[in-house]
């Protein structure tokens, strides 16, 4: 499985490498929104910095979405989907890899998006170790979530409308658990975050393992 | 049921047929009965919840509106529950009512939830003095409600039935414990950041609104099992129709290769 998850990951990577959607597309709507936020709110600091955990786990949702959708469309051109049916690779291991690339996505966008809120919102990052573990751990949670869903909406027309009606209240805990975690941090509180991390953790597990046993029954009966 | 079949039909082609003779209706004597018994315990529910229930001290006649809001939310986790268990029936074994069970399931599990949310913002807005508040329980219901939208829209897709069937059984499947961890987490969210402000039910509910509550229950048992057997049917008869659709289109294939004016190529080696 792990050896399949691999191919298919550097698969996914290799496709993102050589397009650069992610980077050209994705990072760039990322600090975009970081923008917006700034304008919709007060722009004396105030409220963004209160706000800062929010915001920034809003905008990696939101860009998270475009990845993921990104990735299930990869599987839909040139009949990819049939190719992967047939290639025999293990479907949990498909799940993982596909899961695996949007993840390394999802950790550029995250650092990229941190120094966003550093240099814009005047955040001081504070409990480095907190920090670092909410965004594995909601990484994972969101894209096991995101690839198990795209999976369900794949070769759809409405796809790109019928993902997020279907994804964000089911990640509505990781959004939670991860403003919460990220609060507790930057108030130089983390031991109030450790619990949240540790929600996001579980989340994370769950949804890996129903991700990797439900791909196949998906794969197939498409 | 008016059949002529033997009560066990073997399961194929007997069945089929069986299937074929039976009127296109959703309706059957148990239902009709299931109807009066869910409209007379409606009647009842309106006597107690309105007229000999007495009003509460603190929420004066608001209180009335527990009487089907509770049962309401109740029902509503029940519909979640058998979408879920029949979702995972239907990967399992594959049979069509099963799928037509989780169908229905989540159809009313949303009306219900509907009359949940909005039966407790109106009993909010005099007891509490808002239509809305973060409160963990409502909170969960607003996503709950939204994954069940999000579950129909899929079940709506324009797609191969087998197809879409597994999906919605795949989406259908995670419905419970999508709810529990999001409830879970709420109710955490909400009680590290503000401590249980709301007014709670009085506990020691008892006399006539104990019976008002008890009898809203019981309603809302039959109408729930009465919408519950009709959608099922409904969802059945979804099926069939496709079926027959496909098989008219299948005909009218054959008849056009069997006409005359397109006669058979000999194809030389």
């Amino acid at each position: 499985m792990w050896r399949d998850a691999a191919l298919v990951a550097g698969r996914d990577l290799r496709i993102e490498a050589r397009s650069r959607v992610t980077v050209h597309q994705v990072a760039p709507f990322a600090l975009l929104v970081l923008v917006l936020f700034a304008f919709a709110l007060d722009p004396a600091r105030s409220i963004l910095e209160r706000a800062t955990p929010g915001l920034y786990w809003i905008t990696v949702l939101f860009s998270a979405l475009l990845a993921l959708s990104r990735s299930a469309a990869l599987d839909e051109t040139a009949g990819a989907r049939d190719a992967l049916r047939l290639s025999g690779l293990d479907p949990s291991g498909v799940f993982v890899g596909k899961s695996l690339a949007v993840a390394a996505e999802l950790v550029v966008l995250e650092v990229l998006l941190g120094v966003g809120v550093i240099v814009l919102y005047g955040a001081e990052p504070a409990g480095v170790g907190l920090l670092a573990a909410t965004c594995l751990a909601a990484t994972v949670a969101v894209a096991a979530t995101g690839t198990l869903y795209g999976a369900l909406v794949s070769g759809l027309r409405v796809r790109e409308t019928l993902l997020p009606l279907l994804l964000l209240p089911v990640l509505a805990p990781v959004l939670i658990g991860a403003t919460r975690a990220f609060e507790a941090a930057l108030g130089r509180a983390p031991a109030d975050g450790w619990p949240w991390c540790g929600l996001l953790a579980a989340f994370a597990v769950l949804y890996s393992v129903a991700g990797a046993l439900a791909y196949g029954t998906l794969l197939e009966g498409s | 049921m008016t059949t002529t079949l033997p009560p066990r039909p073997a399961p194929g082609a007997a069945r089929d047929e069986a299937d074929a003779a039976r009127p296109a209706t959703t309706a059957s004597p148990a239902t009709r009965v299931l109807g009066a018994a869910a409209l007379v315990a409606t009647a009842l529910l309106v006597l107690y919840g309105l007229v000999i229930s007495p009003a509460d001290r603190e929420m004066a006649d608001s209180v009335r509106l527990m009487y089907i809001h509770v049962p309401a939310a109740t029902y509503l986790y029940v519909g979640c529950f058998f979408t879920t268990v029949a979702s995972a029936m239907w990967l399992r074994r594959r049979t069509p009512g099963w799928d037509a069970l989780a169908e229905a399931g989540a159809e009313i599990a949303l009306v219900f939830s509907i009359i949940t949310l909005g039966t407790g913002s109106l009993w909010g807005r005099p007891t509490w003095g808002t239509y809305w508040t973060w409160d963990a329980r409502l909170t969960s219901t607003a996503v709950l409600t939204a994954m069940l939208v999000g579950y129909l829209a899929l079940r709506r897709l324009e797609l191969d039935p087998a197809a879409r069937s597994t999906r919605a059984a795949v989406l259908g499947l995670l419905l419970v414990p999508n709810v529990i961890v999001v409830n879970r987490s709420v109710e955490w969210w909400r009680s590290l950041h503000q401590g249980s402000t709301l007014v709670k039910l009085d506990p020691s509910i008892e006399g006539t609104m104990l019976v008002a509550l008890m009898v809203g229950f019981v309603a809302f048992g039959l109408i729930f099992a009465w919408l519950m057997v009709h959608r099922f049917r409904i969802a059945w008869l979804d099926q069939k129709a496709d079926g027959l659709d496909l098989e008219a289109a299948l005909a009218a294939r054959r008849a056009e290769s069997r006409a005359p004016t397109a006669p058979e190529t000999e194809v030389t080696p």
